[in-house]
């Protein structure tokens, strides 16, 4: 009930304010212009043939980047706002658990991020009029991208809960997601023993399998893990201000 | 109602509130007072289990603070400083999302909105966006929050500040309104303002307790500290030493030096109060000079302090 209250209030919050529309603007039209780009290129130099290879995972692997820029400025405000507006003395002094808080605004920031990449559902709806190809390969590439996305949400609340400066909870969040992607980017630059670990902590890995429309269980374990984490620090976070005594 | 005991809070090696106790009653009203930074936001946000107590106990209601404190916020209201409210919601929307959080059942949450928004007199900005409201209606929407759900207990930080002289006038009354109802911690800087509202004070300096009595002995206290405003018009020197030989005087200041239309005025520090301005007057007016003003002047927080707190302890820094 509480939590449902939080939540309403919270989704309100991004749909009375500009952002979202201009994010999800931005997002569509970025996503937009990789479909289009990639549907010419599997056309062109993709012989027809294998689609999800040839097209649905580089336009997977191409949205992942999309998200990473746009996601983070979508969370930013999760507890940034109410720590520079001061509101979240005024709700952490009402009876509600921390937690019940931190799942209102993950869940009304992931529902906005879901809200987003489903309106990217009608690439694969059109592709899919003009010639069929198996649906389920590519839902699980879906499956995949809401994990990242929800992924990015995790880490972006829990930086936004440690400022109360907006734009530096996005720009250490986009900083700290690109990190996990290019973290086993250079195999050159690591030993092999270290190169097994940083593709284990790499979320850009775990989504491989997911982009070739297979769902491989410890990738989607890694998922869950990454955003519980987060999420177990963001509250921590928030339990701080009792001794901390900042807001 | 609310018991602190021993209550200390550190940040980092500032040390906000040191070792300070109080009880309040059920139906007290009782004020924080003290100059700004001197704890009592801190003491507030203990109450409310904001803060965690580094030592020590407070308990409202029978709750722990630190322990209990969803039990605890159940049982209170609470008006931060600065009042803080969401910006892009209206003032109705605003308060069924309290009623809401407070877990208000649906009968009770509208007859209790109805008066709560008339006893805080916002009928007429229901609809507005609290953001666009000035500092006084957002302050009774942040009243209004605090006592939607009819708490047991109100803790109130700073209600008056930045309010107009009518506005505080309203909102005094509101309070007092609450008295033997429900039990009212209220935090101000201004002396005359718990004089006008408390039962009790209980006085607080960097963090410590300096002194705890109810409203009427403090205006006993202060009112050792005496202070006379006259204006004369006439020979300053003169008029100077006309006002040091009169009885019961402790101390006279000549704040102008000049002289224009509007003649010297002097501060002059008593023991005897009224009779003292009585003695002031006839002395001036029997020399034959132009007695153009005799007042009292209310002694500041500043003076209480200075009576209250140990002298070679002030001056001292942190």
């Amino acid at each position: 009930m509480t939590l449902l209250t939080l939540y309403r209030k919270e989704l309100a919050a991004y749909f009375v304010s500009p952002l979202f529309y201009v994010v999800s603007a931005v997002f569509l039209c970025l996503s937009g212009y990789y479909f289009y780009t990639d549907l010419i290129f599997f056309v062109t130099f993709g012989f027809g043939v294998n689609i999800l290879g040839n097209f649905w995972q580089l336009l997977l692997v191409d949205l992942r980047l999309v998200m990473l820029l746009s996601i983070p400025l979508l969370t930013m405000r999760a507890f940034a706002e109410e720590k520079k507006l001061g509101t979240i003395e005024l709700l952490l002094t009402y009876p509600i658990r921390d937690s019940e808080l931190l799942l209102a605004k993950f869940a009304a920031c992931a529902t906005v991020c879901t809200a987003m990449l489903a309106g990217t559902l009608c690439y694969p709806v059109y592709v899919h009029a003009l010639q069929p190809f198996p649906w389920v390969p590519l839902l699980a590439g879906y499956l995949g991208l809401l994990l990242l996305a929800l992924s990015f949400v995790a880490c972006g609340v829990f930086v936004s809960s440690l400022t109360e400066n907006q734009v530096i909870a996005a720009a250490v969040t986009i900083g700290m997601l690109l990190f996990f992607w290019i973290v086993s980017w250079n195999e050159a630059a690591t030993s092999p023993a270290l190169l097994r670990v940083l593709i284990r902590v790499s979320m850009f890995d775990h989504f491989e399998s997911f982009s070739r429309g297979v769902i491989v269980a410890s990738d989607a374990a890694f998922f869950v893990c990454f955003i519980a984490f987060f999420n177990f620090l963001t509250l921590r976070v928030l339990e701080s201000r009792t001794w901390r005594g900042h807001r | 109602m609310i018991d602190v005991q021993h209550l200390r809070k550190d940040f980092g090696s500032t040390r906000a509130v040191d070792d300070v106790s109080f009880r309040v009653t059920r139906g007290e009203i009782i004020g924080l007072l003290g100059p700004n930074g001197s704890g009592k936001t801190t003491i507030m946000r203990v109450l409310t289990g904001f803060f965690a107590p580094t030592t020590g106990h407070a308990r409202v209601a029978g709750f722990d603070a630190a322990e209990q404190a969803l039990a605890l916020r159940r049982m209170i209201g609470y008006l931060p400083e600065n009042v803080v409210l969401y910006p892009d919601m209206r003032v109705g929307n605003f308060l069924t999302f309290c009623a809401q959080l407070r877990r208000m059942p649906v009968a009770r949450r509208t007859g209790r909105l109805a008066s709560t928004i008339r006893d805080c007199g916002l009928q007429e900005v229901t609809e507005r966006l609290i953001g666009t409201l000035s500092k006084g209606y957002r302050q009774r929407v942040g009243l209004a929050q605090a006592m939607l759900h009819d708490p047991e207990v109100l803790i109130l930080d700073e209600p008056t500040v930045g309010l107009d002289p009518r506005q505080i006038v309203e909102i005094r009354d509101l309070i007092r309104g609450l008295r033997g109802r429900t039990t009212v911690l209220l935090s101000t800087h201004i002396l005359a303002e718990v004089s006008m509202t408390c039962d009790r004070v209980v006085i607080i300096d960097r963090g410590r307790v300096v002194a705890e009595d109810s409203a009427d002995a403090l205006s006993r206290r202060t009112q050792g500290s005496d202070q006379t405003l006259v204006r004369v018009d006439g020979p300053a020197d003169a008029v100077h030493t006309a006002l040091c030989n009169l009885p019961d005087v402790q101390e006279v200041i000549r704040t102008a030096t000049t002289a224009g239309e509007d003649g010297y005025t002097f501060v002059i520090r008593t023991t005897a109060g009224e009779s003292a301005r009585k003695a002031v007057a006839a002395a001036v007016v029997g020399h034959g000079w132009g007695l153009l003003e005799v007042r009292p002047v209310a002694p500041s927080l500043e003076d209480l302090f200075l009576r209250l707190v140990p002298h070679e302890d002030t001056g001292t820094a942190h």
